[in-house]
C-alpha cells in the first residue's frame, strides 16, 4: 500500500473518438481536482478516426488508478491506460535555434551533433536549428551547451510514449465495434493489474 | 452555414402546418422529406416517448417554440417561470416515472439558469435531456447577444453535451443523447443548437433510436466468480449488514433487491435516495444511514463484518471519518458504474454490473437464513433512539409543534402511499427520516447537491411524472422563497401539488450547526417570510397556516382533501435540532443523540 501513496511520475494513455471538446472534458478531471499536467500530447493514432492521448502527471498510483476510471468513463473515451516510466518507452522532441555565425566560429558543431545525438534541420547563414530527441535531461543537456553560445529559441514537444507490454489497439477497436465486446475490452484490466482484484 | 437553405423562421410556420400530416400520417420514404431542423427534433421527442416538456422560450430557441405551436397534441409544454425551475421539474418528473426529463431553454442566461439543475442531476444520476438554443453559427465567439459557452459551461454537469449546428445531424444526436442519458448510470445530457440548425431544412428519412456508440460502454459485464466470491463472504458472515442505495432504484431491481435481502435474512440500510427501495416498514428495513441516519445503521456499520454495498457511493455524508469507516469489515461493492469501485471505500469483493442482473445472480448463491440475534442488536439500538429522540420528535409534549409530528400525521393520512418531495436542510432530513414510503420512487429529494430550491418546481414535476399519486411537497421557509415563483407554474397549468411548509422562521440546518459547532454565533440565519398564505392566494392557490396542535390534524385533511394545490404552513420549533447527528469530521460510531 505504501506504494500506492508515493507520488510519481505516471503515463495515462487515452484512445479517444475524435471529438470536439474531448480535451476540455478530460482536462478538466485534473483541474478539479488540482492535479497539475505535467504534458499532454493528443494526435490521430495509427488507426483511423481515432486519436491518442499522451499524459503525464506526477501523483500516486491510487490517484492515478481513480483518474483513470474517471476518464474511461467519458462517453468518447475508448480506453484508458495508465504506467509508470518504467513501463513506457518514451521520448520528447527539441528544437533549438542558435545563430549561425556564432556556432559556425565558436563551437565544434561535429562533436556537439555526435555527443547530444542531435542533427541539423535548417541551416542559413543567419540562424541554425538543431532537433534532439530523448528524455528531459537530455534535451535540457543541449540547452545548457547551446546557451553560452546565445541561444535564440528553444521549445520542446510533449512526451509521446510507446507502452512496452501491449498488443496495441487494433484488435480491441473491432471488439468496440460489436454490439457486445468480449470480456478484455469491457472489463478494467488496467484497474487492478498486478493485485487481481482481491486486495485484502 | 453559409450554404445551407436558411429560412426565416416566421415563414415556415405555413410550410410547417402542411408537412405535419405527412410526418405524422406516413413515415418517412425512403428518399425522405423536407423538414426543419426544429421539425426534426419534435418527432424525435415523440420516438423517444417523451410526452412532457418544460421549458421557457427566448430569442435563440424561438424556431423550436414555433415548431412546438403544431405539436401541442402531442407534447405536452408546461411554461415554467424561471429556467431552474424547469429542470428541476424536469429531474422530478424523471425520478417519479422513471423516465427522461425534457428541458427546453434559449441561449445565453435561460442556458446559464441550468446549470445547477444539471449539476444536481450529475451528482444524483437522473436522466435528463435539456436542449438550449444557441445564437447563429456564423455569431459562435462573437460575443453576440445571449451567446454563452454553454458547452464548456455545462462539461463538467453533464453526462455527455453536444452542440448542433447543422440540422442533418438532429436525429442522430438526439438519439445518442437519449440513449446516455438513460442507459447505464443514467445523468444529464445538453445539446445545444444554433438557430441557424433550428430553422435549416434538410431531407429526413425517419429517427431511429441508438443502442450502441462504440466508445460507451453502459454496463460492465457481469462476471460470475466475484458474485461466487460474494457469496462466499455472505455464507460465511456472522454479522452481515446491506447499504443500498438509489442503484436500486435506477436499475428497478426493487423486486430483485426483496428478494436477495428476503432470502439472505440480512439486515438493510438505506442512503436518502435509497429510500422507498424497499417498503419503510420491512421488517429487514433497519433504518438510514449517514449523518442524520439511524443509530443503530451507523454505530453497526462499524461492527459488521461484512458489508454489501448495492446502488451507492459512500458519499462523506454516509460514511463520515472514511479512516474509521467499516475498517473491520470485507466489502462488497455492487455498482454499475465501475468508477465508483474503491473510489472512497476499498472493496474486498467488486460485483460490476447492473444490480437487477447481478442480484438474481447472487441470491441464488446465498444461503436462506435468519440473523435473529444481529437483527436484535439494531432493535436495541432503535429503542434506545426512540427514547431519547423519536418520542420526542414524534409526539412532543412541548407548546411548539415539532417538524417530526407534521409527518408523523401525514403518515397516518397518506398511509405511506404518497410521494414525498423534500428541499435540502432541517426538514429534508426529518422527512427522510420519519416519512413513511410504502412504494419505491417516492421519495424525491436533493441528496447529493444537496439544492435549496429543489422541492417546490420537482413537486410540480414529479406529479406530471405520476399523476395518479398524490405529491406532498415539504420545504423549509428558507428554501420555498427560493423557486417560490413556481407558483405561478402551478396556477397557469391547474396541476395538483400539496405544499407543506416547515416554518421556523430559521435557515434551520445551518442555525443548527452554528448552536453546536459556533457556540451559538447566529450569523445570518435568522430569515424572515412574507405572509406565505396570501402569496399563494396571489397565485389562487388556496392555502392555511397553523400555529397549534390541535389544528394540525384537520388542516392535512383540508389539504389532501382539496381539489388541487394548496399550501399548508405549519409553524414549528423555531430552535430544534435534528438528531442523531455524526458530527462532520467524527466516525459514524460516534454518532451523537443530543
Amino acid at each position: 500500500m505504501t506504494q500506492d501513496t508515493e507520488k510519481q511520475e505516471f503515463n495515462i494513455t487515452v484512445y479517444t473518438e475524435n471529438q470536439i471538446g474531448l480535451l476540455n472534458r478530460i482536462a478538466i478531471i485534473f483541474t478539479r481536482r488540482k492535479i497539475n499536467i505535467d504534458s499532454l500530447n493528443t494526435s490521430p493514432s495509427e488507426i483511423e478516426r481515432i486519436h491518442r492521448f499522451n499524459i503525464v502527471i506526477t501523483e500516486s498510483e491510487d490517484v492515478v488508478r481513480k483518474l483513470t476510471r474517471q476518464i474511461e468513463k467519458q462517453v468518447e473515451v475508448l480506453k484508458c491506460y495508465y504506467h509508470t516510466n518504467a513501463d513506457v518507452i518514451w521520448q520528447e522532441m527539441a528544437l533549438y535555434k542558435v545563430s549561425t555565425d556564432v556556432i559556425a566560429e565558436k563551437v565544434s558543431v561535429e562533436r556537439l551533433l555526435r555527443e547530444n545525438g542531435a542533427r541539423v534541420v535548417v541551416l542559413r547563414k543567419d540562424y541554425t536549428v538543431f532537433e534532439t530527441t530523448g528524455h528531459r535531461e537530455e534535451t535540457d543537456n543541449l540547452i545548457s551547451i547551446l546557451q553560452p553560445y546565445g541561444l535564440i529559441e528553444f521549445v520542446r514537444s510533449a512526451r509521446v510514449a510507446i507502452i512496452k507490454d501491449s498488443d496495441g489497439f487494433n484488435r480491441k477497436l473491432r471488439e468496440f465495434e460489436r454490439l457486445e465486446p468480449g470480456e478484455d475490452v469491457i472489463e478494467n484490466e488496467y484497474l487492478n493489474q498486478g493485485q487481481k482484484v482481491f486486495t485484502m | 452555414m453559409n450554404n445551407l437553405p436558411v429560412q426565416h423562421a416566421g415563414a415556415i410556420t405555413e410550410y410547417m402546418e402542411a408537412i405535419q400530416e405527412i410526418l405524422t400520417e406516413e413515415k418517412p420514404t425512403e428518399t425522405g422529406i423536407e423538414v426543419s431542423g426544429s421539425v426534426a427534433l419534435l418527432e424525435a421527442l415523440i420516438v423517444e416517448g417523451v410526452d412532457t416538456i418544460f421549458g421557457y422560450p427566448g430569442g435563440a430557441i424561438m424556431p423550436i417554440y414555433d415548431a412546438l405551436f403544431d405539436y401541442n397534441d402531442k407534447l405536452n409544454h408546461i411554461l415554467v417561470r424561471h429556467e431552474q425551475g424547469g429542470i428541476h421539474a424536469g429531474q422530478g418528473y424523471a425520478r417519479s416515472s422513471g423516465k427522461c426529463g425534457v428541458v427546453f431553454a434559449t441561449s445565453g442566461p435561460g442556458a446559464t439558469n441550468l446549470v445547477t439543475g444539471l449539476a444536481d442531476a450529475q451528482i444524483d444520476s437522473t436522466p435528463l435531456v435539456c436542449i438550449t438554443g444557441q445564437v447563429f453559427a456564423h455569431l459562435l465567439g462573437t460575443d453576440a447577444f445571449q451567446e454563452t459557452d454553454v458547452i464548456n459551461i455545462t462539461t463538467p454537469v453533464t453526462k455527455w453535451n453536444y452542440q448542433v449546428t447543422d440540422a442533418t445531424e438532429i436525429p442522430e444526436v438526439i438519439a445518442k443523447a437519449f440513449y446516455i442519458a438513460r442507459s447505464g448510470r443514467p445523468g444529464p445530457v445538453l445539446i445545444d443548437i444554433t438557430k441557424n440548425a433550428q430553422i435549416q431544412l434538410f431531407n429526413y428519412k425517419g429517427y431511429t433510436p441508438c443502442n450502441h456508440i462504440r466508445s460507451y460502454r453502459p454496463k460492465p459485464i457481469v462476471r460470475p466468480q466475484y458474485i461466487q466470491q460474494a457469496a462466499e463472504l455472505i455464507n460465511e458472515a456472522k454479522k452481515p449488514f446491506i447499504l443500498f442505495g438509489q442503484g436500486v432504484i435506477l436499475g428497478s431491481a426493487e423486486q430483485e433487491f426483496k428478494a436477495f435481502v428476503e432470502k439472505s435474512g440480512i439486515p438493510a440500510a438505506w442512503t436518502v435516495l435509497g429510500a422507498g427501495a424497499i417498503p419503510t416498514d420491512h421488517p429487514l428495513n433497519v433504518g438510514m444511514l449517514g449523518m442524520h441516519g439511524n443509530y443503530g445503521p451507523n454505530v453497526l456499520t462499524n461492527e459488521c463484518d461484512v458489508l454489501i454495498a448495492i446502488g451507492m457511493r459512500f458519499d462523506d455524508r454516509v460514511t463520515g471519518r472514511l479512516d474509521k469507516y467499516a475498517k473491520q469489515a470485507k466489502v462488497i461493492h455492487l455498482d454499475i458504474d465501475p468508477a465508483e469501485i474503491d473510489k472512497n471505500v476499498k472493496s474486498t469483493v467488486p460485483v460490476w454490473g447492473d444490480c437487477k442482473e447481478t442480484l438474481p445472480l447472487l441470491t441464488a448463491l446465498v444461503d436462506e437464513k435468519q440473523h435473529t440475534e444481529w437483527l436484535a442488536k439494531f432493535n436495541d439500538y432503535t429503542r434506545q433512539e426512540v427514547e431519547q429522540v423519536i418520542e420526542k420528535e414524534l409526539n412532543p409534549t412541548t407548546a411548539e409543534m415539532t417538524m417530526g409530528e407534521v409527518i408523523k400525521q401525514l403518515n397516518e393520512l397518506t398511509k405511506g402511499e404518497a410521494i414525498i418531495v423534500t428541499d435540502v436542510g432541517q426538514h429534508q432530513m426529518v422527512a427522510c427520516r420519519y416519512a413513511q414510503f410504502n412504494n419505491t420512487r417516492s421519495n424525491v429529494t436533493s441528496g447529493g447537491l444537496g439544492t435549496m430550491g429543489f422541492a417546490l418546481p420537482a413537486a410540480i414535476g414529479a406529479k406530471f411524472g405520476a399523476q395518479d399519486r398524490t405529491v406532498v411537497a415539504i420545504i423549509g421557509d428558507g428554501g420555498f422563497q427560493m423557486t417560490c415563483q413556481e407558483l405561478g407554474t402551478i396556477m397557469q397549468s391547474g396541476i395538483d401539488v400539496k405544499i407543506i411548509i416547515l416554518n421556523n422562521r430559521f435557515l434551520g440546518m445551518v442555525r443548527q450547526w452554528q448552536e453546536l459547532f459556533n457556540s451559538r454565533r447566529y450569523s445570518f440565519v435568522d430569515i424572515q417570510s412574507p405572509d406565505f398564505v396570501a402569496l399563494a392566494a396571489a397565485y389562487r392557490i388556496p392555502g392555511k397556516c397553523i400555529e397549534d396542535r390541535k389544528d394540525l390534524p384537520s388542516a392535512l385533511n383540508e389539504m389532501l382533501s382539496n381539489k388541487g394545490s394548496f399550501l399548508l404552513e405549519v409553524m414549528v420549533t423555531k430552535e430544534n435540532n435534528v438528531f442523531p447527528m455524526v458530527p462532520q469530521g467524527c466516525s459514524v460510531s460516534e454518532i451523537r443523540l443530543k
